[in-house]
């Protein structure tokens, strides 16, 4: 059952919003289930999780054995079609003098980024919002923890995430019958908690958007929309219809039996269903269409399959294009401000931030040889370490904090699961090899960091003059600098994973802050071109996502994120695009917009 | 969507993995009407093998370099790596010889270092096997074939004359060992049990193994 049926546009609609993923899915659900008629426009091709998902395919029935290639940089079953790193057709550039190049991660297909990522859902704590009050370090957010908590339980409510309340500061817990049940952890990561416990590292049950057990549909739709008896309906048989997960393939592969959250899968449905949302797909949007009265009267995008020009109308433009290219198109915009649509302060394309990540990884010679166990699980972490040393940053050298993820056992083989043999087991062949290869499979494990970066002035994205993509459209050039802060914090990474691994049993030797660094752009974090503040002279939008310069034009995906916390952005788009979506119906209704 | 499986020029898959026509302005052409209704375009109207492949029907998009005799010694060699024993198929069997020459033959940099490598590494077994026995490797007798890999299966104590095997024994068991471990035919031998569906809960780990481990004060 496709998900899109017609081409079809409609001469006016209430609103439109560009890009399909957590932001732009969550605000279509919203404002459609509350009878808003809106055109969603995508630049990539429809997608079609239920039947397009390799759920159970096996390396053999693929090209080099499902191996990462150019084009598919997670391997041959990762659920991103036609994106990666690098987009046929569509360059991006880096400055001179940029301190290594910016990899720009895009997904042009619908759902975009959703349909492949880690599920890892983690709330905002609410010292991430006061953030430079507690160390003068870039700005606070326009909002309080306690003004985003009730949007955090909705989305957890709404998309499923499992995980415990764990009571470590600024981590919040979420309130009961809000989180579905953790999966128990499997060895390696048992064998971690207790390595934790020796280093001092907490190491609780991860908060994931996968389901452990069906949905209550009924229930969570009465308490999610009251007073609204279609969207109960609609939702709570969409709910209803999630198969909770089957313990088996990998979360980046997507889920064809919905057990995880992609916007294809639960918030475009149900979108659909209330027949109030239609979409364009392979639709590359140039600029937002600016009327005389200085309102955004709709957007001017690029049918790729005729490579015709379209203008489509609405009351309200929503850019949810996800970050870097949100900032894009408000830049390539025509505006009365020379310097780009919403464009007054001067901060739209900076203020780029990725996280910090670096790993570490060792042969745990405990694991050896351990009976056989099917450790696929959740398809993704089960444990995860919340930051511990909330308190301790005058002592440490940086300022903020990184979570940690971890994993290893028995996954299914790879081209490199058994590179160890490598080195343990050198010059056998024969039965004494295969041997070997039981002994040794599944018996390593590794840690990764994903950490806050604070904002900083040669972090930005512009447009590159000289340069556009097969569309015609100006592309972004990147600039990159990292500060002292990520440096020292990635070191300290290494430093933690290698006590962790010691006190496993196994061998590691961190490296560097500098060397250990993963490359800008390469965690695909990336937000913060347009952020949201106080006042109109130092921020890009209100904390509802409304740009200050144009009352009717909102950005609702990853660019308003005025910090980056440690705690990876998905979750907290979508409780912004949620509240931000009640917001402009509210303001629609008092006739403010 | 119907795709049939391509055999592409080695340039044209070079450029395939370059990825992407050069950067150029399209003149903007009509302001169409918002209000049109046509058909959904076609499913997969972008579809390339590289970059959004049909897992349904997977297309190896460029040729493969090794011949039929060097695919003979592939074989054979891969068969002593990795026999068929208590622990699972033989290489042969579960095509570790084709996985090898499909890899070598990938239009990717670290590939086709490794392509010269293994091509060479192989014309020289045959070459050592004619100067010690007049005859190719796969025809040799199994003693015959074990007196030559003992020889370059330990790079660190091969002879200077035996070097040029040893490291090319050391690549070709890595990639063997690759190639016969993604196929899901190895992975009951190897103690793999997963990809199955479980209804319930993840039942997580044994009380016996969790007592076993002394993980108990954190289970």
């Amino acid at each position: 059952m496709p998900l899109i049926t017609d081409r079809k546009t409609k001469p006016q609609y209430d609103v439109i919003i560009v890009g399909s993923g957590a932001g732009g899915g969550m605000a279509a659900l919203i404002l459609a289930l509350n009878g808003m008629k809106v055109l969603m426009i995508e630049a990539g091709r429809n997608y079609e999780p239920q039947v397009e998902t390799p759920m159970f395919n096996t390396p053999e029935m693929a090209p080099l054995r499902g191996n990462k290639t150019p084009g598919k940089p997670f391997g041959y079953y990762d659920a991103t079609v036609d994106g990666g790193w690098q987009v046929p057709g569509e360059p991006y550039t880096n400055k001179e003098g940029t301190e290594g190049a910016f990899w720009w991660w895009r997904s042009r297909m619908l759902g975009g980024r959703t349909n492949h990522w880690g599920r890892i859902s983690l709330r905002f704590g609410p010292h991430d919002f006061r953030c430079a009050s507690r160390d003068g370090l870039g700005v606070n957010w326009p909002m309080s923890y306690d003004d985003i908590s009730p949007w955090y339980d909705r989305v957890e409510m709404l998309i499923g995430v499992y995980g415990e309340n764990s009571g470590i500061e600024n981590a919040p817990d979420s309130p009961p019958g809000v989180l579905q049940p953790a999966p128990k952890p499997r060895i390696g990561e048992l064998m971690a908690k207790k390595a934790g416990k020796k280093t001092g590292v907490p190491i609780v049950a991860a908060r994931r958007a996968v389901l452990s057990q069906p949905m209550q549909g009924q229930r969570l739709a009465k308490e999610l929309f009251p007073n609204n008896p279609k969207a109960q309906e609609i939702m709570a048989l969409d709910m209803s219809l999630r198969a909770p997960c089957f313990w088996a393939t990998d979360c980046g592969r997507g889920c064809s039996i919905r057990a995880n959250f992609q916007s294809t899968t639960v918030l475009i449905p149900p979108a659909l269903a209330t027949g109030n949302l239609d979409i364009i797909t392979d639709a590359m949007v140039r600029e937002v269409i600016i009327g005389p009265d200085g309102k955004a009267t709709g957007v001017h995008y690029i049918d790729k399959t005729t490579r015709r020009d379209v203008v489509a109308k609405a009351r309200v433009v929503i850019l949810a294009a996800s970050t870097c290219e949100t900032s894009r198109i408000l830049l390539n915009s025509k505006a009365r401000d020379k310097a780009g649509l919403a464009n007054s302060s001067g901060q739209v394309g900076k203020n780029l931030m990725d996280s910090v990540g670096t790993s570490l990884g060792s042969h745990i010679p405990a694991m050896e040889n351990l009976p056989p166990l099917n450790e696929d699980g959740a398809g993704g972490i089960h444990v995860y370490s919340p930051w511990w040393l909330v308190s301790q940053h005058a002592k440490l050298g940086f300022a903020r904090g990184y979570h940690i993820e971890m994993g290893g056992g028995r996954r299914m083989p790879t081209v490199a699961s058994l590179a160890v043999l490598d080195s343990k087991s050198p010059t056998t062949y024969g039965s004494k090899l295969k041997e070997d290869a039981r002994r040794y499979y599944g018996a390593s494990f590794g840690f990764a960091g994903r950490g806050e970066m604070i904002p900083n002035k040669d972090c930005y994205s512009e447009l590159d003059p000289n340069v556009v993509d097969q569309w015609g459209i100006p592309v972004l050039r990147f600039h990159w600098k990292w500060s002292d802060h990520e440096i020292k914090q990635a070191e300290h990474m290494q430093n933690t994973f290698a006590e962790l691994i010691e006190e496993m049993g196994g061998k590691a030797t961190p490296k560097s802050g500098r060397d250990a660094i993963q490359r800008p752009g390469e965690i695909i974090h990336e937000v913060g071109t347009a952020r949201m503040g106080e006042k109109a002279s130092e921020s890009v939008t209100n904390q509802f996502c409304q740009t200050w310069d144009v009352k009717n034009l909102f950005l609702m995906d990853g660019s308003v994120l005025p910090s980056n916390p440690d705690k990876n952005p998905t979750l907290t788009i979508l409780a912004l695009a949620w509240r931000s979506s009640e917001y402009l119906m509210d303001e629609m209704k008092k006739g403010n917009i | 969507m119907s795709q049939k499986p391509t055999s592409l020029s080695r340039r044209d898959a070079l450029k395939w993995f370059a990825g992407s026509s050069a950067a150029s302005a399209i003149a903007p052409a009509i302001i169409a009407a918002p209000n049109e209704t046509e058909q959904a375009p076609p499913s997969f109207p972008t579809r390339s093998a590289i970059y959004d492949p049909n897992f349904a029907k997977p297309v190896y998009p460029w040729e493969k370099v090794l011949a039929t005799e060097e695919l003979k010694t592939a074989n054979s060699l891969a068969d002593i790596i990795l026999p068929k024993d208590a622990l699972g198929p033989a290489a042969s069997e579960v095509g570790v010889a084709d996985f090898i020459n499909e890899w070598i033959s990938a239009p990717i940099d670290k590939h086709e270092e490794e392509s010269e490598i293994i091509r060479g590494g192989l014309s020289w077994l045959n070459t050592e096997s004619f100067r010690r026995f007049e005859k190719r490797f796969e025809e040799l007798t199994p003693e015959q074939q074990i007196q030559i890999v003992d020889d370059i299966c330990d790079a660190t104590k091969s002879k200077p004359e035996h070097h040029i095997g040893a490291i090319f024994f050391q690549h070709f068991r890595s990639l063997s060992i690759s190639g016969y471990y993604t196929h899901s035919a190895t992975w009951k031998g190897l103690g793999y049990v997963g990809n199955i569906s479980i209804a319930g809960p993840y039942p997580g780990v044994p009380d016996e193994l969790i007592k076993k481990l002394g993980l108990e004060d954190v289970a």
